[in-house]
Order: C-alpha cells, then structure tokens, then sequence
C-alpha cells in the first residue's frame, strides 16, 4: 500500500487520478480503524493534512472558511469561531476523545457518511457549503447534500473537499447541538439535534432543525422549523418541535438504540436544543462561549480536583 | 499468630509506599505479555466460528499452507483427545474445536508466519464447511422442555449419571420452613430480574509468546496464575506439567477473566510444528468474542418480613448461562446468599448452557446478580415497612455463627460495622444533592485461601529478595513486601518483592478469589518468621550467647548479656547477614501451606443520582463504597480494589451488554460499543475501610479484591427507584430500558 502526502489541491487530484482505489484521509481517525477491521482495504491513502488551505482556518468577508482536514481541536479552541457558532463548535467537541479531536475533521466526519456523525447537523442548519475539487475542477455544493446515505456520499471517485464556507451568523442568532449517548464521552450519537434560531425581539424569525443518527443521513425537519418560525417559544410550540422530530425519524434498531427510543429522544433534544439556541440568539455573541465540550472538561476537571482533594485529606488523616 | 486488635501499633502495614513495580510502570518498562519477542519468533492468527453452533464437515488447511510465509497450520486434529470425564477436557475444546463449534467465535483453526499479516491472510484462506446445528441463546430456550442441547457432552454434576443435559448444575438448599414463615409474614416481595452477559474488559488482551524447542513449551504470558496455565496447557497438549514452563509477564487487569487459558496450547503447537517461537495476540474482538464474559442470569427472589422489619424468610429461584460449557454457577449464586440470617430459606438454582462464549470467572462470580435482585427485594421491604434501608439490614445483619444458604455459620466477619460505618458516613449523614437520590446495598463473598508457597532470601547488605508464585493484579507485591518489613522490621524499600516463573519458586495457586494478600501474605510472614529464628541463631553465635536468651526487637536481635545497657546492644538484620559467611552460610527461608481460613468480606455502597425523565440517563453525583479488609496492609489498594469493584459494578448496572444478532453473533464487539464506564461518567469513588480483623491472618487480613463489584446493580436500582419510583428489574439499567419503564408508569 502507498501513502503520499500532496502539498496542493491540484497534485492531490491527479494522485487520485492516477490511483484507483486510493482514500484520501485528514485525521484518519475513522479510516484506521477501518483498515484495522477488514472494512477498508485502500490501494493507496492520501493524506489532506499537508495542503495549507486544507487546514486553515479564515474569517473575511461576511464568511468563514474552514479547511476541510483542520482537526476539530483547531476549531473548538478558536474562540471568535466557537463564539459564532457554538452548535458546530459543540458537534465537533463530542467526536471521540481529546486526542481524537487533534487529528478528526469536519471534512473527514462528513465524509465518512456516518448518520451519526456529530459535527454535521449543525453545519447543516448553519447552510454551511463544502468546497469540492476533482480532476473536473472545483465545485460548490450545500453540505446537506453531500451525504445519500450510510457510508455513501454524492462525490464522484478522486474527488475530495477542500473546504467548508459558512456565512456569517446574522444578528440576534444561535446554534445549538445535542446529542444522547449513554456515556458522556468516547461514544457515538444514539440521536443527535442542531437548532439554529435567529430571534426578532421575542419572536422567532427564522429557524432550522436537523436531527442525526435518527435516519440514514441527517434530515431536516421543516414541520418544526414552521412551528418555530413566528413563535414566541411557549410550551405549545416547543411540544410541536418535539413532536415534528420525533415524527420525522426513520430510525434503525440496532446496537446502539432503538427504533422507539431514538424516536422519543429525538424530539427531547430538539425542544431542548431550542431553548439553548434561543438563548444564545439573545445574548451579546462573547458570551456563547461556554459550550457543552467546555462544560464537559470543567465536569472533569472538577472531579479530579475533588478527587485530589479527598486523597490529601485521607493521607494527612492517616 | 493471632491478630492484633490495634493496627496501629504497626510500622509499615497501613502505609502507603510507592509501589515497587510503580516506576516500570510509569516510564513504560513494565513488559506485558504482547511485549515480548523472541529472535526468530512467528505471528500466529486464529480461525473462529462465524456460527453459534455447527458440526464441521471439514477444514481445508491446503491453500493456507501455501501462502507466502506460512510456516505451519493447526486444528483440532493436533491436540490429542481427552476423555470426557477429564477435569480440562471443556477448557481443551474451548481452546479449539474439535468436529462441532459451539458460539461464534471458538476457535476453529490456526496458523503461523513470518509476519502478522501473512498470518491473518492465511487464515483467511482456510475454508471450513460447517453443517449448521440448532443454537441456544437464551437460559429460557436452554431450559425449555425439550430442548436441543447447546454440548451434547455436557451431564447435569453431581446427580446419578443420566442423559445428556443443557443444565450443568441443579441444587436445592433448603431450611426451616419457607411456605409456613411466608403466610405467616406481614410483608411479601416477589419480583423477576435478569441480567445479560458481561465482559471483565481487562485492557490488555490475552497474549503469549511460546517457544517449544528442546521438548519443553517455554510460556511467557499474562495471566492470573502461571501454574494453572502451566497444568492447563500440560493437559491440552497431552504432556506432563514439567514439559510446561511458564514465566509470568506484567498483567493489564484479570478480574477473574485470566484464570483460564485459550491461546497457549494453540501458540506451543504452533511452535512445536514450525520450530520457531510464535506469538499470539487476541485482538480486541477477539477478546469479546472468544474469552470469557460473566453468566448471564433469570432470577426469581421472594422475601417475608415482620412488621417490625425481621426478615423471616427468602424463597429464591436463579439461573445461570454460562455458555456451553458447565460450571457450577448457579450454586455458587446460591451459596453466596449470606448477608442476613434468614430462618427460613430456599435456593432453587441452575446452571443452563447456551451456545454463546464459555463464562469465565469474573470479581465475586455469580455473586452480583444475586445480590442484584436479592437486595433490591430488600430495598422494597423497607419502603413497605417505612424503616431506613440500613436499619432494616442492621435489624437482620449475619453476624459470627449466623449461616449462609450453604449451612455454613461464618467466622468473624464485619457486616455490622460496615452497615454503621456507612451509617455514620459524611455521605449518609447529609441531604442528596437537589434533584438527586439515594440508594444503598450490601454485598458479600466468601474468599478463599488455598496452596501458596514464598521463598525470602536476606542478602549480605541487609536488604531482602521476596519471591512467591502469585501474579501481582492489585497491587500484591506492594503488601508481600509491607508484611515482610514488618515481620523482619526492616524499611519496605530493602525488600525487592518479585513474581518468579514456575521453575523458580514453589506450587501457588491462582489469583483469585481475593486469596494472594490472605495465603500468600501468610507464606511470606512464615518465612520470615523462619528467618527471624536463623538471625537470632546467628546473632547468637555473634554475640556468644545462647539463643533462647536473643530476642528480636524492631530489625535487630537483642540479649541481655551481649554489649551495654539494660537490654544490651542490638545487633541488626544487616550487620547479621553481613557475616553470615562466618556464622554458617546464606539466611534463606521457604514456606508453603493450604491456606485455610480465608475471611469473607462484606461490603457496603451507597448512591445518590439523578435520572433525565425524558432520555432515561443516569447521572451518579456521589458514590461511597464501605469494606471490611479486616486490616489494610496497603490502604491505597485497598481503596482501589473497592473503587475498582465500585466502577465495574457501576458500568455492569447502567450500560454493559453483550448485544446478540438472531444467530449469536456478538453485535457489540468493541470497546466502542461494548459500553465500559469511561472517567466523566464517574463521581470520585469515596472510600471507607471498616477493620474487622481475621483472626486466620497473621496480621488480620481478609481478601478485598471482589466484594466491591457486589452491590453497585441493587445500590443504582435502589437509587433510580428513590428517583423516579420505577422499579428497573433488567441489566443493565441503560437508557432505552430506564426510559421505556418510565413510560409505562
């Protein structure tokens, strides 16, 4: 098996030209394993990282532009970015553990076609568009129709994406990504919910909800994003958003969840998502901040912290 | 040598040294089974059923013998045929098949080669045809009239010879009268609870490297007791135990799952036929499929109680699977019932066969799913009775001469202090946390003692060798080298305790049940104290004084007569061993015994948590686990064995599965989908040791190892119960579970 690893866009095209066969990868967190397994048996594996626009992160112009192999850690550690769009910050910060959030992308989570994956429903109801390159050239396509299904995604053989472009969040505007897993870290989504709210005063002015790991690619749920739209978020409305994700799941039964459970919890987390995202459509933009991958390592951070503690105390007792 | 009654009198046991193996450790020296290699050495890859149960019509081995690299291939056919009735005739089988498979993931073929990867696309290209047979996958099919059996070979123990059976076991313990004290009872409880198959999830994979060159297997592996991989492995290839040698490696985490062998037959036969050392390493797939999971379990508890909270009564019926293999699981669930006094009692158990991987010990094994139901029965009968869930147990705790469900009356043991220690507890003294509740449970085990053997040699600086034969899985060196400081009164840091190969130290039995610290521990203080008589010996001739007239006084011996002062000039260990040329040669000491007298431990935790009503998550926001180790000769593991019991009960309660396809495939084998706690979803286990000395021990101590994996189910039941006032009655206690009977209230 051959490895290379092309400094431009163009040089990575022809390689994938010229190799049939070949997967190109990023932080290959998901293709190792694969290999690992038996799953994934690539002629040769062409590595993303090397090319400066695949990893650079930039903010001009009313848009971001994010390099499709940037690690997740890269994103989630930039604060102006994570201020804009905490839902896609939140996403990328659930994938694995730290030291996989050093090497995995939000090209290589899309890619990878997973239903589950944890970055992708917040990119999509942020519009986010991906940046794709082949030997015909360079196109631009809306990240919700890169994935088809399970494993399946819309690029052609030896085409790849280079980037994603997100456009600026518009004033008065949240994100918001949930996800269930029964444990708090190193799992993969049961359900997954991204909301995004733009507020007028008290009133929701525009709204999208995208549910993962509940069908077999990330859907949208437009009978919520109506219910949403014009609403005031009352109880009424937050039990339609509920009931519009749970009735748009067409979920599998399988190790990780059931068919009635993923359903259930699928309109939990869109109601609570809301409210999240709500809230942080009301607030100044420095202080969404706080996102649930921080919340998570202050959780931990606080248990070691106390965990230390009660050593200290038992050895000075002894 | 009785124990004493007021630990603190001792110098080094209740200490914290550093571990001696901590250093290695730390900077990655320690050398684990999979970190050998030998110069020449093969890779080895494994073939493994893809079905529950087959007959395999044949085994065409032709096309993976002539793939680059490959230097030999086994089977069955290899190993020699034991008869049935042979104590290792199931573990052989397991380790490969012969003519039937029986779950998927047995061992089928194997081959060797130059390198891994040509191994495993040799093994690829081996072609088995099976003749598919009807597979049993639950203990309700096992037992259902009827059944197609899961081991044609398997015959229900200790009845009169009979049929063939699906049930390894059937007992009845019996006393009093159940059916007279239930009418009589003011309160009754009966309730159904089962428990799916859960895996040990040592992080370190079975591995071995085996060179059988010069007519002798030559084993390095990691295992929890080298000379039972020395016997197994001796009896599976057909030889005598002494054409076995096994040398112990570092070991990442047993908890009973390495107590057993699957690898090294398969690796010394490998060695044998191509000439060349061979290494096997299971992956983790492999690990899930093919080694032992705990039993999974149906279990039936009925309990009667007065108005004033006496239990009078249990009428309990349990069911074990335990693959297809027999053991006596379903008794042994039976027998640890011990922590009330129960006048009247009634256990009927069974140990049913499933086509699904053979069992495998695991921390307190079959105890936790009886406790799991029996405790939570408890619970219900103090939220009837309005009393405190501790009090009600303080009311009917087995205290000395109280019996177990076997008839046995226990020795000593320290249920009651561990039930008002937890009582007293900082933990249980105060409020739960807003929005969180509270449960508590007890567990039990028994703890066994068994052979052990350890050779002390004292060099000339004064410093002191301690070599035993049990795998260090819990931080046992640390206590050999505590007891032997403190026997020989000298600093823990001049003792170098070591685990030696089974040519290089006397017969020791596994390290299991909670038994290296109590039997071994007991080796090593007699040796000492052997020790001890050989320096007061050579102090005397030093001194030229008789012996009787040399006492030995904290590392030294001392006489009235030799030197200044009223109790004269002390002569150290060290200024002894020094001349020992002189005075008659090397000061060295071996003692072996059958340990008898192994003192159970019970164990009290408590839980306060809250549970997500709308996804069914459970958070544990405070978790106290309360011991008895009779004396904490190393306090810190002691604290980690109940931490460690404490999180794998935990994972046990809320998500562990093994998740099975309609054929038996496992659907979950990986660490990803297996569910193990990870650190987030913990709270700091809080820890108290209760110190109820055993009076068998030297210094008074009882096992620790495995107790702690005993109440966590029933504590987090309880809990959830305090919680939501959903009685979950199904491991685990995952979210969809939670949930759907959330629902349905």
């Amino acid at each position: 098996m051959q490895y290379a690893a092309p400094t431009t866009v163009d040089e990575a095209c022809s390689l994938l030209a010229d190799n049939p066969g070949s997967r190109v990868f990023a932080g290959a967190t998901d293709l190792v394993p694969q290999m690992r397994s038996g799953r994934s048996e690539p002629s040769a594996m062409v590595d993303l990282k090397r090319i400066d626009r695949l990893t650079s992160v930039s903010h001009a112009d009313g848009q971001w532009t994010v390099g499709a192999a940037t690690p997740a850690s890269d994103l989630t550690h930039n604060a102006e970015f994570v201020g804009m769009y905490p839902g896609i910050s939140e996403g990328a910060g659930l994938i694995g553990s730290d030291q996989i959030q050093n090497r995995s992308s939000l090209g290589g989570n899309l890619c990878n076609g997973s239903p589950a994956a944890d970055s992708v429903p917040a990119m999509i109801a942020s519009g986010a568009r991906a940046v794709i390159a082949g030997a015909g050239g360079q196109r631009t396509v809306s990240v919700a129709d890169v994935v088809t299904g399970p494993g399946r995604t819309s690029l052609a053989d030896g085409e790849f994406i280079v980037e994603f472009e997100i456009d600026d969040a518009p004033i008065s505007t949240g994100d918001a990504y949930l996800r269930m897993t029964p444990r708090t870290e190193m799992d993969i989504a049961v359900v997954g919910a991204a909301v995004r709210l733009t507020m007028d005063g008290d009133t929701v002015s525009s709204a999208s909800v995208v549910l993962g790991a509940v069908a077999p690619t990330a859907v949208r749920v437009p009978d919520a994003e109506a219910a949403l739209v014009g609403s005031r978020l009352d109880d009424e409305t937050l039990a339609a958003v509920a009931a519009a994700a749970s009735a748009a799941c067409n979920p599998i039964d399988d190790k990780r969840g059931t068919v009635e459970y993923r359903t259930q919890v699928a309109g939990v987390l869109a109601k609570r998502a809301v409210v999240i995202a709500a809230e942080r459509a009301q607030k100044e933009p420095d202080l969404h901040v706080t996102n649930t991958h921080q919340l998570h390592r202050q959780r931990r951070a606080d248990r070691l912290l106390v965990g230390r503690l009660h050593v200290a105390a038992r050895c000075v007792a002894r | 040598m009785t124990a004493t009654e007021n630990p603190t009198n001792y110098k080094w046991i209740g200490t914290r040294p550093i571990r001696h193996d901590g250093f290695d450790k730390v900077v990655g020296k320690a050398r684990f089974a999979a970190d050998l290699n030998l110069p020449g050495q093969l890779h080895g890859s494994i073939v493994r059923s893809p079905h529950a149960h087959a007959k395999v019509v044949s085994i065409d081995t032709s096309a993976a013998e002539a793939m680059p690299g490959v230097k030999a291939v086994v089977t069955g056919d290899d190993f020699p045929a034991l008869d049935p009735t042979h104590p290792n005739f199931d573990t052989a089988v397991n380790c490969m098949a012969r003519g039937e498979v029986f779950y998927n993931g047995h061992a089928i073929a194997a081959v060797t080669a130059t390198t891994r990867e040509e191994a495993k696309a040799a093994a690829a290209a081996i072609e088995v045809e099976y003749e598919l047979l009807p597979a049993i996958l639950s203990i309700a099919d096992s037992m259902a009239e009827g059944a197609p059996l899961a081991n044609s070979n398997n015959y229900t123990r200790f009845v009169p010879p009979g049929d063939p059976s699906n049930l390894a076991t059937v007992t009845n313990l019996d006393r009093g009268d159940v059916d007279q004290a239930m009418a009589d009872a003011d309160v009754v409880v009966e309730m159904g609870f089962d428990c799916a198959h859960v895996h040990q999830g040592y992080i370190e994979p079975h591995a071995c490297v085996v060179d059988s060159g010069d007519g002798k297997a030559n084993v390095w592996c990691s295992s929890q007791g080298h000379f039972r991989v020395r016997s197994m492995t001796a009896d599976v290839l057909g030889v005598e135990n002494s054409k076995v040698k096994v040398t112990p490696a570092e070991i990442g985490g047993g908890f009973g799952g390495k107590t057993t062998i699957y690898l090294e037959p398969i690796a010394a036969k490998l060695s044998e036929k191509s000439g060349r050392p061979v290494k096997l390493v299971m992956s983790r797939e492999e690990v899930l499929r093919a080694s032992g999971p705990a039993p999974s379990a149906e279990l039936r508890i009925k309990v009667g109680a007065t108005n004033d909270g006496e239990l009078t009564a249990i009428d309990g019926w349990m069911a074990y699977g335990v693959g297809a293999f027999g053991d006596m699981a379903g008794l042994i669930g039976a027998m640890s019932v011990a922590s009330y006094k129960f006048p009247n009692l009634r256990m009927e158990t069974y140990t049913a066969l499933t086509n699904t991987p053979k069992s495998a010990a695991y921390r307190a094994p079959s105890a936790p799913h009886a406790a799991w139901a029996i405790e939570s029965v408890v619970d219900e009968i103090a939220s009837e009775l309005g009393m405190d869930p501790i009090d009600l147990r303080l009311k009917n705790a087995a205290v000395e001469g109280d019996l177990t469900a076997m008839g046995m009356p226990h020795p000593k043991v320290g249920l009651v202090e561990c039930l008002e220690a937890m009582k007293a507890s900082g933990h249980y003294q105060s409020e739960p946390v807003e929005g969180a509740s509270r449960g508590m449970a007890v567990g039990f085990w028994f703890n066994i003692g068994e052979e052990s053997s350890a050779t002390v040699n004292l060099n000339e600086d004064g410093t002191a060798n301690v070599i035993t034969g049990s795998p260090d899985i819990g931080g046992s060196r640390a206590s050999m080298a505590l007891m032997a400081a403190e026997t020989l009164g000298i600093d823990v840091y001049s003792i170098t305790p070591i685990v030696a190969d089974t040519e290089s130290v006397g017969f020791t039995d596994v390290t299991e049940g909670s038994r290296a610290t109590f039997a071994t521990g007991k080796a090593v203080v007699e040796a000492c104290e052997d020790l001890i008589g050989q320096l007061k010996a050579r102090a005397a001739t030093i001194m030229g004084v008789e012996v009787d007239e040399v006492a030995w006084v904290d590392g030294a011996a001392v006489s009235p007569g030799h030197g200044g002062g009223e109790s004269g000039e002390p002569l150290t260990l060290a200024q002894i061993t020094a001349q020992a040329k002189r005075t008659g040669g090397p000061l060295t000491a071996t003692a072996s015994l059958n340990a008898a007298g192994a003192g159970p431990s019970f164990a009290v935790h408590c839980a306060d948590l809250k549970v997500d009503e709308e996804t069914g998550e459970t958070e544990i926001v405070r978790y106290t686990a309360v011991q008895d180790a009779g004396t904490a000769i190393h306090p810190s593991y002691v604290e980690g064995q109940m931490q460690g019991g404490s999180v794998q009960g935990i994972g046990w309660a809320l998500n562990e599965e093994y998740i099975y396809d309609a054929n038996g495939a496992m659907e979950n084998a990986s660490f990803l989908d297996y569910r193990i706690p990870v650190a987030s979803d913990l709270p700091l286990i809080e820890t108290i040791i209760v110190e109820v000395p055993n009076p068998a021990h030297p210094y008074g101590v009882r096992g620790v190892g495995e107790t702690g994996i005993v109440p966590p189910m029933a504590t987090i039941g309880n809990a959830i119960k305090a919680a939501t006032g959903v009685r979950m009655t199904s491991l685990p206690m995952s979210p969809p579970k939670v949930l759907k009977k959330l629902n349905e209230r």
